[in-house]
């Protein structure tokens, strides 16, 4: 971005903008550092005093890990939960969106009307419902939405949904009518149109949504702590196998803490540009 | 990062005169109309934006409607473990649970208002802190420096890790006898007598500022560097000549320019933390600290740790309700002057 002002910036800028952003990089760093440093320390560091140094490094944390708790089992398990939550929202959220987006029709008022307010709704009002339907449904069906994956799933679309649809309006809504009128123009349908020419240019836009939808769904302590069983545990609730247990290994819950961390994160700073550019036209109008 | 942030003004040219003129922003179903009157079509044209919501309509309705339907349902009923297996038995309770529930002389609804009172000002402590930050954050990076890149990507660290870890982590730091806050301020700064408690007692609701602080603050920071791209270059230039130095300009055009996207953003922000539950959940386990029961953990554990359903569903009713009158007034005192989001 270019300098907004031609002149350079007074002496007094440059001086608190050096002393805040150092702060706030401390802030920042604080748990990170703790964490990476926590998971290289042998056990007599992290139970004793806190030390800004390990009095050795040691990678046994990160291979004790996967033996304390089933962790590749619950990575698997976020994994298969978060993707298909994604998945499935960005895939409704399109179409609805595009719905929303080019056409008028009765009832479009009270549709984002609706998708938005459920937003402001907090999960524990859907968590006590949901669990008690799924517990119904599976004694008078057989079918086990209690407990599964494909029931946790469907929980995670109370949140992913409606951001989803929502933000995606916002970004179709500018990415400009010609582009669809013109593949009109030349013989593609309204779905054709969507998906030949809408979809590719807001690829931007979805990615940022998929981004964020996978973030939370990574992410969700709630419903994953109440709708999961042992088989089916996420790495949300498997974490704090490491803490609740009469010994607390600090330095494996830090080395999972870390593992767990470096592929959301990783992708989030890959694909950031995509969510603040989706940010932009999907939030900030 | 350069995406266009309103929406286009639609091209006049496209349609042209033959659009009403209340149809002309919106150019799906008026194109159709010009292509003639063939019948069939123009029913599947009118029927087609249906069928694209329908899977979101579905879904919305088994994930949100019949959920929230079944909540009030809930509401009514003396919902205890014995009617799990069948909630739709359980007697009916009338108003019971929302009497028991603002009953403020009585434990549950004591409890529930400390909770509420709690909640609210972490809420305002937490948003206004967040937005402090982020703002402070984005006017100062708004300018080009180096490492300005690199900075921004650290910046949105806390907010891309898993709560869950973060929060562990900040568990761990606030650890009476092995955590970092202790040993600076006790060990290496001196303070105090004995080492604090962080995680129980007063001290909790400080604990779970700084974690939800630290975890949010970079949502305000992407947002606010998102509504810095809005604003025109030129009036800058335009200060600067003036003779506005820095300061003035973030005074008198920055921060102005900011106002719609901070009225947006306020909001939500208010709403994930007053609703926050995985942040004090992670930080204290299922119980939180009388000192920082935020409602949602206090609804989770009237809920599916005492075993009341009924109570619970109610204070989530009555929570939405809370939520609705100050989500609708908000919206009201700010959008005056301002289209709604999805006109």
């Amino acid at each position: 971005m270019p300098s907004p002002s031609p002149t350079a910036p007074p002496r007094s800028f440059v001086w608190s903008r050096r002393v805040f952003l150092t702060l706030l990089t401390g802030f920042v760093l604080l748990p990170v550092y703790v964490m990476a440093s926590s998971s290289l320390k042998p056990l007599q560091d992290v139970s004793g005093r806190f030390r800004w140094l390990p009095s050795g490094l040691t990678v046994r944390p990160y291979l004790d890990i996967w033996k304390t708790v089933p962790l590749a089992e619950y990575f698997v398990n976020s994994l298969i939960v978060a993707g298909a939550a994604t998945v499935l929202s960005v895939v409704v959220a399109v179409f609805a969106a595009y719905a929303v987006s080019r056409y008028r029709f009765r009832g479009r008022r009270v549709f984002t009307v609706t998708v938005l307010s459920t937003q402001m709704f907090p999960g524990i009002l859907f968590l006590l419902p949901l669990f008690l339907i799924f517990v119904n449904v599976g004694n008078t069906t057989g079918v086990a939405l209690y407990g599964s994956r494909g029931g946790l799933i469907l929980t995670y679309l109370t949140f992913s949904l409606p951001f989803s649809i929502w933000m995606l309006i916002g970004y179709l809504d500018s990415v400009p009518r010609d582009l669809d009128e013109a593949a009109m123009v030349d013989g593609c349908g309204p779905l054709g149109a969507l998906l030949r020419v809408v979809v590719p240019a807001a690829v931007p836009g979805i990615v940022a949504v998929a981004v964020y939808a996978f973030m939370t769904a990574w992410g969700e302590v709630l419903f994953a702590s109440v709708m999961t069983n042992d088989t089916t545990r996420t790495l949300a609730v498997g974490l704090q196998g490491y803490a609740t247990q009469n010994d607390v290994y600090w330095n494996q819950v830090m080395a999972a803490s870390l593992v767990v961390s470096v592929p959301v994160v990783a992708g989030f700073l890959l694909l950031q540009r995509y969510l603040v550019a989706g940010l932009t036209a999907g939030a900030v109008k | 990062m350069s995406a266009p942030v309103t929406p286009p003004t639609p091209a006049p040219t496209a349609v042209g005169a033959q659009v009403p003129p209340e149809r002309a922003e919106r150019s799906g179903p008026p194109r159709a109309r010009r292509r003639g009157p063939r019948t069939p079509g123009r029913i599947r044209r009118a029927s087609l934006p249906y069928l694209l919501l329908l899977p979101a309509l579905a879904l919305e309705l088994l994930i949100h409607l019949v959920p929230m339907v079944i909540g009030v349902v809930m509401s009514f009923k003396t919902l205890t473990q014995f009617y799990i297996r069948d909630w739709t038995t359980a007697p009916w309770a009338g108003f019971d649970n929302y009497r028991i529930s603002v009953d403020f002389s009585a434990p549950v609804g004591k409890d529930l208002l400390d909770s509420f009172v709690t909640t609210c000002l972490f809420t305002v402590a937490s948003v206004a802190l967040c937005w402090l930050l982020g703002t402070a954050a984005a006017v100062f990076m708004q300018e080009s420096f180096r490492g300005r890149g690199p900075l921004r990507a650290l910046f949105l660290v806390p907010y891309a890790l898993p709560v869950y870890a973060a929060v562990i982590t900040w568990a761990f730091m606030f650890q009476r006898d092995n955590g970092l806050v202790n040993h600076v301020l006790h060990d290496q700064l001196g303070l105090g007598g004995d080492r604090a408690f962080w995680l129980i007692g007063d001290n909790s609701l400080y604990a779970l500022l700084t974690v939800s602080v630290w975890k949010g603050w970079p949502f305000a920071f992407l947002i606010v560097t998102a509504g810095l791209q809005n604003i025109p270059k030129e009036l800058y230039e335009a200060a600067a000549i003036d003779g506005a130095g820095m300061w003035q300009q973030i005074r008198r055009i920055t921060l102005p320019a900011l106002r719609p996207v901070n009225q947006v953003l306020v909001l939500v922000l208010f709403l994930w933390t007053f609703n926050d539950f995985n942040t004090p959940y992670v930080l204290f386990g299922r119980s939180a600290p009388k000192a920082a029961d935020l409602v949602s953990l206090h609804i989770y554990q009237s809920s599916f740790v005492t075993w009341n359903f009924g109570t619970g569903a109610a204070m989530s009713v009555l929570l939405v309700l809370f939520l609705l009158v100050v989500t609708g007034g908000y919206l009201l005192l700010t959008s005056r002057g301002r289209k709604s989001a999805d006109a």
